[in-house]
């Protein structure tokens, strides 16, 4: 399967340079990041020893060393999950730390991800269909508005009203203060109410892209001779453009899957951290405020995995859809 | 979020633009293709209703002096006032007129959107034209670097790169942007690039003995402006969002005035729980003003490109 395996090479090649520029940043830094980050760490109260000023100089470099030995210890240190210790949770290893967030935004992403793009391709379908009229004009217009909403902006403006004003919906947090985690049905209904929110906001922000990208497909594939065909053949409007053209207006969508859910990610890093959510995109938050190097890093290598196996999967999922990528392959 | 989303079928191209290289006329040829194409979107109801709050926008960052009613960092008022006769919008933590903030804030948006998005668009057509003109190892590898960039997810990069990056002035953060936000463009650029490829009048050109650089950027290109054009509003959009965002994280430079660093300010005094929303309201509401600006005209190019997309 030739296009299985284009895919697992660029998989691996996007993860290494990924992995590689994360190499390259601290060490463009003007200064000793080593002695920054040392520093930070003494102040944040964790003791300055041996193995703590090895681990940093895995991370941002140690001096007199040439790169090329830099490189490899970097790359063992990945490879090992030891990612140094963050100024931001110095208590708890970086792996650790992302560890406990991940499940929760692999959820809210991907909740919100399926959600918007069910609801996104049916409007697209819609507006396509009734290319023109009424129904249409107000779909496009509106997902043009939405889809310019920045999202923490909305996420502000909903926790404002809706849960300031009115008390809807709980403030901040993943789940009330006071309770632990745990797998009981009370303790997933209280972290659904807190992710309601989230989930909302991150939705409309992105729906809009699902609504474009299938719109037009909509209308270049009722354009085709097939669906002329179709309708000389006095089948209903209704029925040709639901069975025959959204059908394979759909396909080319699935590929934009990548860019939507980018910017699912992307958005929800803002998002989180306005609403205090507990997953990564908050831990990013923390991070970026305060200049927290480590988790930084290990941050932006964890996501870049996450979205690399969910593009993976759906390629995997394009070709089970698609035969056309098996013929040629 | 980027609007083009479809490539257009290969026979639009030359409806699009078919503009023969040289021709006799007084007006110097950019400039008529430019009147052209103005012309055209103005016909599009979307287009044109998109360059009026454009223009508008424009008007108000280039006569912000003259608008404003009192200096954006003036620290001469009251702190943290609600909104009131004098300070339409409220005042800051430090003072400052929140309302001369936003007018003045407008030119930040404008320059990043529009140096990031040209800078983008810049990158995508070099790479695009080169890697769709020259199908082989060239193609592959640049094909490669484009996809890699895709699906490296952009908003983290650039939050990586801010933060590590510590210029802190716009121009760092138009770099970031144009950066992370050239991929998609020459992905449609590649494509459309491959179509033309093989049409007469390039064949022509090559057997007349044109150079590469001549034959891409004076006979294809051109053939795709709107195309091109289509990428740079995609680009400008995104910036305008991507410089906000950087801004609102903080990781902007916290003493100009722009829209995001109105937000920021806002976030940092706690404006919502202090009932000052507007001074959260109004900065967002003026970026996606200008977002949509930028995509309903890009709507009007779409069309332009692809005749199927045209309103009947």
């Amino acid at each position: 399967m030739r296009y299985i395996l284009r895919k697992v090479v660029l998989f691996v090649l996007t993860l290494w340079a990924a992995i590689t520029l994360v190499f390259i940043l601290p060490r463009l830094m003007p200064g000793s990041p080593v002695d920054a980050a040392l520093g930070k760490l003494a102040s944040a109260g964790v003791p300055i020893t041996n193995a703590e000023r090895a681990a940093v100089q895995a991370q941002l470099g140690a001096p007199h060393t040439s790169l090329f030995v830099q490189y490899g210890d970097y790359l063992r240190s990945i490879a090992t999950l030891r990612f140094g210790t963050s100024y931001s949770f110095p208590s708890q290893t970086v792996a650790l730390t992302i560890g406990k967030a991940l499940p929760w935004t692999v959820v809210l992403v991907g909740a919100t991800t399926v959600f918007a793009f069910v609801i996104g391709t049916l409007l697209g379908v819609y507006a396509g269909w009734r290319r023109g009229r009424l129904a249409d004009s107000s779909v496009t217009i509106g997902a043009t508005f939405f889809g310019a909403f920045p999202p923490f902006w909305l996420g502000l403006l909903l926790l404002y009203w809706l849960s300031f004003k009115y008390g809807w919906f709980p403030i901040k947090g993943g789940y009330s203060p006071g309770l632990t985690p745990k797998w009981s049905l009370s303790f997933l209904g209280n972290a659904l109410d807190h992710s309601v929110l989230p989930a909302l906001t991150l939705a409309i922000t992105t729906l809009s892209g699902w609504v474009f990208g299938m719109r037009n497909n909509m209308i270049n594939t009722l354009g085709e001779d097939y669906i002329t065909f179709a309708e000389a053949n006095g089948l209903r409007s209704r029925t040709v453009a639901l069975l025959y053209a959204a059908r394979n207006a759909l396909l080319p969508n699935v590929t934009s899957f990548g860019l939507v859910l980018g910017a699912v990610v992307g958005g929800s890093v803002l998002v989180e951290g306005v609403y205090s959510y507990p997953g990564v995109g908050n831990l990013l938050y923390i991070a970026v405020t305060n200049h927290d190097f480590p988790l930084m890093q290990a941050l932006f290598l964890v996501i870049t995995l996450s979205m690399l196996v969910a593009i993976f999967i759906v390629d995997l999922f394009y070709v089970r859809l698609d035969p056309r990528v098996r013929s040629t392959a | 979020m980027t609007v083009i989303t479809s490539i257009p079928p290969p026979e639009a191209a030359g409806e699009a633009a078919s503009v023969p290289a040289g021709g006799a006329s007084s007006v110097p040829l950019p400039l008529r293709f430019v009147g052209r194409a103005l012309r055209t979107l103005w016909g599009n109801g979307k287009a044109r209703t998109g360059m009026i709050v454009l223009g508008l926008i424009i008007v108000v960052a280039v006569f912000a002096p003259l608008i404003a009613p009192h200096s954006p960092t003036a620290t001469t008022f009251t702190p943290y006032r609600g909104p009131n006769a004098t300070n339409l919008l409220g005042t800051t933590g430090n003072g400052q007129d929140v309302f001369s903030q936003l007018i003045y804030g407008a030119r930040v948006s404008l320059i990043v959107g529009l140096c990031a998005g040209a800078l983008a668009t810049l990158v995508a057509v070099t790479l695009g034209l080169i890697s769709g003109y020259r199908p082989g190892a060239l193609d592959e590898v640049l094909s490669f670097v484009t996809n890699l960039a895709l699906v490296i997810p952009g908003i983290p990069l650039m939050i990586i790169l801010a933060a590590y990056l510590q210029g802190r002035s716009v121009w760092t953060i138009v770099l970031v942007v144009a950066f992370t936000s050239w991929a998609t463009g020459a992905r449609v650029i590649r494509s459309q690039t491959k179509t033309l490829r093989t049409r007469e009048f390039v064949t022509s050109a090559v057997f007349s003995g044109e150079r590469l650089f001549r034959v891409t950027f004076r006979e294809i290109l051109p053939n795709m402006t709107s195309l091109v054009a289509a990428s740079f509003f995609a680009a400008a959009t995104a910036a305008v969002l991507a410089e906000a965002s950087l801004e609102f994280l903080g990781l902007g430079n916290p003493s100009t005035v722009s829209w995001g660093t109105i937000l920021y300010a806002a976030q940092q005094q706690n404006a919502l729980l202090t009932g000052q929303w507007l001074m959260v309201f109004a900065p967002g509401l003026a970026i996606v003003l200008l977002m949509v600006s930028f995509t309903l005209v890009n709507f009007g190019l779409d069309a332009l490109s692809n005749p199927r997309l045209r309103e009947k």
